[in-house]
């Protein structure tokens, strides 16, 4: 069974049209790439995922529950937004750190304050809080990053940030990573090494759907690439059918302004 | 004659310390109400808020101090102390001047902030206290600390309806033996609260200076 599958969603804003109709489905460990033109709507569409954005209709399965319908969109909780909320985790462009917290705390201030929702809470809390570092800390030394948890956002490279902000994400045990751009905001020497984590995590099997710009990942890394184009899924297939055997004018036009 | 105008003034001190702290500790958090209120989404809250800033921010202090000292004595409700009418004048003016500061703090905190909470499963009011809130306080130091020496000077206009503070005694000393230099003097004690304060802004600046953003 899909762990994610999407049907006919639609998203305008104002009167503009931006998701026209997008059906889509992944199985669990796969990591797809979408890849597009600006203003395709990708960014739109993973927002609407994880309901960063409300879709005006269509709707959203995860594990085949229904975790969005655009019919009772209006009576949805926002209780239960939050819960389906966490089965994401989400990765900026723009890192979005917390500036008055180091890099320790931005990774283990959202598992303490979800920590205290816990029915053993009262009776467990230093265990609990100790389990928290102690996952915070090992994610932050698979990064790399172990030299730094006691740094400030401001005292970080960018693709330190990004590296703090996937790890950030990923305390959090989320089911899906999904990453908007997380490299389109660094210098290009600094974005191997952001590509490098994420890289690790494919090799993990984590299930991901990351939008980039960056064609090579997208060809070497990813299971699937996903091509869209004004609100519309357009192509989809392996990087190999994608990149070497493109079937769509659009695709194909994309793909010879674009550099390999 | 130099002990007994310093005596005082000490004691009008005191009077401009209660007016300046106790104006504070009311005004800073209705200031917090006043400033969510206009930026609700419910138009019936919004528009009487901003109206009521419009007004405050509109009219001159003094007037206010006249309208709360004098006016319910006019309308016939007697027991208001003078003072509370003080403390009713300097909360509301102050309130709706803090509002503005933070508002422009609060609405100057980017969006990403706010969806990096979301995204983390925080609710809205974890994500105002535990994220925003630090970060609006960085932002306003500078502005609130303005407004704070503006109001230690403006405690002054309480004599206006007769409340002996520091301004109020020196002016004394001026009616009865006709000399000038305690009005000046009380310039000092002034300076001196003035002082004291941006000293504390700064100690505070720095203390905030670990982080930036
Ligand atoms: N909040 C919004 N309000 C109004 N229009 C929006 C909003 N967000 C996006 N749009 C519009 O929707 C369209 C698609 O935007 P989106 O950000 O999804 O594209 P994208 O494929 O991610 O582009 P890029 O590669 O530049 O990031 C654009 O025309 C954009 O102007
Ligand atoms: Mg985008």
């Amino acid at each position: 069974m899909a762990i994610l599958e999407i049907k006919n969603l639609k998203k305008s804003f104002g009167k503009t049209e931006v998701l026209k109709d997008i059906s889509f489905s992944m199985e669990k460990g796969e990591a797809v790439s979408i890849i597009g033109s600006s203003g395709s709507g990708k960014t739109t569409f993973l927002r609407c995922i994880n309901f960063l954005e409300k879709a005006d209709s269509g709707t959203i399965l995860l594990n085949g529950n229904e975790i969005f319908n655009g019919e009772n969109k209006h009576t949805m909780s926002s209780a239960d937004i939050r819960k389906n909320q966490l089965n994401f985790g989400f990765v900026f462009q723009q890192f979005n750190l917390f500036p008055q917290y180091n890099v320790l705390e931005n990774v283990t201030l959202a598992p303490r304050l979800l920590a205290k929702e816990r029915p053993d809470f009262k009776t467990n809390k230093k265990a609990i809080y100790k389990e928290i570092e102690e996952n915070a800390l090992s994610l932050l030394e698979k990064a790399g990053l172990k030299e730094k948890i006691n740094n400030y956002p401001c005292q970080l490279s960018g693709g330190q940030q990004q590296r703090v902000a996937i790890v950030r994400a990923l305390a959090l045990n989320p089911e899906i990573m999904l990453f908007d751009e997380p490299t389109s905001a660094l210098d290009p020497e600094l974005t191997n090494e952001v590509l490098n984590i994420i890289k690790d995590l494919v090799d993990k099997d984590m299930t991901m759907i990351i939008v980039t710009h960056e064609m090579n990942f997208a060809k070497n890394v990813s299971d699937r690439v996903v091509f869209m184009d004004d609100g519309y899924i357009v192509e989809e297939g392996s990087p190999d059918e994608i990149f070497t055997n493109p079937k769509s004018e659009r695709l194909k036009e994309f793909l010879s302004n674009t550099k390999v | 004659m130099f002990i007994t105008v310093t005596l005082s003034l000490l004691e009008g001190l005191w009077t401009t310390f209660k007016i300046f702290s106790l104006t504070l500790l009311m005004a800073l958090p209705l200031g917090l109400i006043i400033s969510l209120g206009s930026m609700s989404k419910i138009k019936v809250i919004k528009w009487p808020i901003k109206t009521l800033i419009w007004v405050i921010r509109g009219t001159p202090l003094m007037l206010q101090l006249i309208v709360f000292g004098f006016g319910p004595g006019l309308l016939g409700i007697d027991g208001m102390s003078t003072f509370v009418a003080v403390m009713i004048a300097f909360v509301l003016n102050y309130a709706c001047y803090f509002s503005e500061i933070y508002r422009g703090g609060i609405e100057g905190i980017p969006k990403g902030q706010y969806e990096a909470g979301t995204v983390l499963g925080l609710t809205k009011t974890q994500i105002f206290f535990k994220i925003v809130l630090m970060q609006v306080i960085k932002r306003i130091i500078p502005p609130m600390s303005n407004e704070f020496l503006t109001l230690v000077k403006d405690t002054s206009l309480a004599n206006t309806i007769m409340i002996y503070e520091i301004t109020w005694n020196a002016k004394r000393f001026m009616n009865s033996a006709h000399i000038l230099w305690p009005l000046f003097y009380s310039g000092l004690f002034y300076l001196a609260f003035c002082g004291i304060l941006t000293l504390l802004f700064g100690y505070i600046e720095k203390k905030l200076d670990y982080y930036k953003g």
